[in-house]
């Protein structure tokens, strides 16, 4: 069976109607959009909406006009967008600049899915305004390849399998990307025995990976292949 | 999100006249607590002023006498790596590291965290849940209801919340001092004054007022800071708020005890000092675990667990007394 033909049958199971009402079927919504550009355009969709009914409460004033020009750095492009000031940088991203590599999973600060690194630093997205970065510069999974080359860490999810669904994937490769940078320059983290001792960059163990990834949840729980992704590639030539 | 309007913080003087000025008016640094609050319309500022770009605010420094000062825009990484607050107090990088995650660590001011508020679920639920804190004589929803995280010392029938800062605990054990910037000038409150007990106004989850600018802290030199540990309790080991948590730190002569120091987090409205067992410590050897939990009783006697968290003293009796071990080791 054709992943197409496995998406049409789960489908009809999932919904008794299906096949027997006017209800169009899945190949007829997805006959002359691609994939890609249909899942965009709903992650989009949802994200815009949330936005336009955050009505504001009976008797409060009404919304005031707190839409701003940001200038910000993105993947090495300066980009110039009109975003209202409480636009997420996450949205703005996905939403205003296209970027939609970036993901939004719980957009409350807990899930790791909207990691990208703001003037080298790892941070989550959803956690920030856009108006906030003004001058900021960005750099999202879509920056981190040269060209057709994939990074080192991508290659490494790629070769142990660090991912089923894919979700999660950008926000653990940005953060493993961090990783390595903060264990090079001597970060301690909450697995390092000693924190007063300098850490050097050979105690990168795998159970400093776990520690310090704890921040990128898995819901397919890839967790012991990604870390065998990122501890290979720490410690490789 | 409720719509507000946003602008810049130029200098101290204008943020804290404009705070003062208008209720309206919220700070905002790293945002990682403020930003899911507003998302949950628990709060809904009309206007945000971004402090981050306020001069002079980040600095982490050794002092003469042995303490260190960190500025209120100071993150929580920066303080974490900082090679001089590891030796001078290692409780102190301890505690931030097992805080949130690295990227939420990246972003977050250590002002913005001692004001960061609770996360009892109820507080955090505006789906029509009574809670005091959120709104004041509504209720709360979590004194007869899941009431696991919730504190063992110091509650109300107002308010049961515990404060979710793991650093403001070893900040606690160490007597740090906040330095505020009002319209009125500059004053430094020790941080048992900062934070408050729930009583009959939990809404307050500590004791500052319109127009007040948290611009620092000084954590003054104390033997116990250089041997220290934090030690944290959850449900999961990584990414979690703590069950219990403990702040420790010894002064020792060869092996017994000359001074210590004590607080806890996860079992109160604000770090909880064990002042009672601190004293009962002193003279202990740390090979006599019997007088060891002995001296750690002390403190709970005045314990008041709730009906689903009775674990939570006897649970925060052994990780002092891991705490404490722990701290022997290292010596």
């Amino acid at each position: 069976m054709t992943a197409e033909g496995a998406w049409s049958r789960q489908f009809e199971i999932g919904d008794e109607n299906a096949g027997t009402s006017a209800e169009p079927k899945w190949e007829a919504w997805m006959s002359d959009v691609d994939r890609r550009t249909f899942l965009e355009g709903t992650g989009g969709g949802l994200a815009y909406a949330t936005v336009v009914t955050a009505v504001p409460a009976a008797g409060s004033p009404a919304p005031p006009d707190t839409k701003t020009t940001v200038q910000l750095t993105v993947n090495g492009k300066t980009r110039t967008i009109n975003v209202e000031d409480r636009t997420t940088l996450l949205d703005a991203l996905r939403n205003q600049i296209g970027l939609t590599g970036t993901k939004k999973g719980c957009d409350r600060g807990e899930c790791g899915a909207c990691t990208v690194h703001i003037d080298g630093r790892r941070v989550l997205s959803c956690m920030t305004l856009a108006v906030m970065q003004a001058g900021s510069s960005i750099t999202t999974v879509e920056g981190i390849a040269r060209g057709a080359v994939l990074h080192r860490v991508q290659k490494a999810f790629v070769d142990h399998d660090g991912f089923q669904c894919g979700f999660c994937t950008s926000g653990q490769i940005m953060s493993s990307v961090a990783l390595l940078k903060e264990a090079r320059a001597g970060w301690p983290s909450a697995a390092t025995e000693n924190v007063s001792a300098p850490f050097l960059y050979d105690q990168l163990s795998a159970a400093e990976v776990r520690e310090r990834l704890s921040g990128n949840l898995c819901r397919c729980a890839c967790y012991p292949n990604i870390v065998d992704a990122v501890t290979v590639v720490a410690h490789e030539g | 999100m409720h719509p507000f309007t946003f602008s810049t913080a130029k200098d101290l003087d204008a943020t804290a006249a404009v705070h003062a000025r208008d209720s309206g008016v919220m700070l905002i640094a790293g945002g990682t607590d403020l930003m899911g609050l507003m998302k949950d319309h628990v709060v809904k500022p009309t206007h945000l002023l971004d402090i981050n770009h306020l001069p002079g605010l980040n600095l982490i420094e050794p002092t003469s006498d042995g303490g260190l000062r960190i500025g209120a825009l100071a993150r929580m990484s920066d303080v974490a790596i900082d090679i001089g607050v590891r030796q001078r107090a290692p409780m102190i990088s301890e505690a931030l590291l097992c805080s949130a995650s690295t990227q939420l660590r990246n972003m977050a001011s250590m002002g913005g965290n001692l004001m960061q508020r609770t996360r009892c679920a109820y507080f955090r639920d505006v789906d029509g849940t009574p809670c005091n804190k959120r709104s004041l004589g509504s209720g709360c929803s979590a004194r007869h209801g899941i009431n696991r995280n919730h504190a063992i010392f110091g509650w109300s029938d107002a308010c049961i919340a515990t404060h979710p800062s793991d650093v403001a605990v070893a900040l606690s054990a160490l007597d740090c001092t906040v330095r505020v910037h009002s319209p009125q000038g500059v004053r430094t409150v020790p941080i048992d004054d900062f934070y408050r007990l729930p009583g009959t106004t939990p809404d307050k989850d500590n004791n500052l007022g319109r127009g007040d600018v948290i611009i620092g802290l000084e954590i003054p030199f104390r033997r116990e800071a250089g041997r220290s540990h934090y030690l944290k309790v959850r449900d999961r080991q990584s990414y979690e708020f703590a069950l219990v948590s403990v702040a420790s730190g010894l002064d020792l002569s060869g092996r017994t005890i000359r001074s210590a120091r004590l607080a806890m987090g996860g079992v109160a409205h604000k770090p909880w000092r064990l002042i009672a067992a601190e004293q009962a410590l002193a003279g202990v050897s740390l090979d006599d675990p019997t007088r060891l939990r002995e001296a750690i009783g002390r403190s709970f006697t005045d314990a008041r667990p709730l009906e689903q968290n009775v674990f939570k003293a006897e649970l925060a009796q052994r990780a002092i007394l891991r705490a404490l071990q722990t701290v022997g080791e290292r010596a």
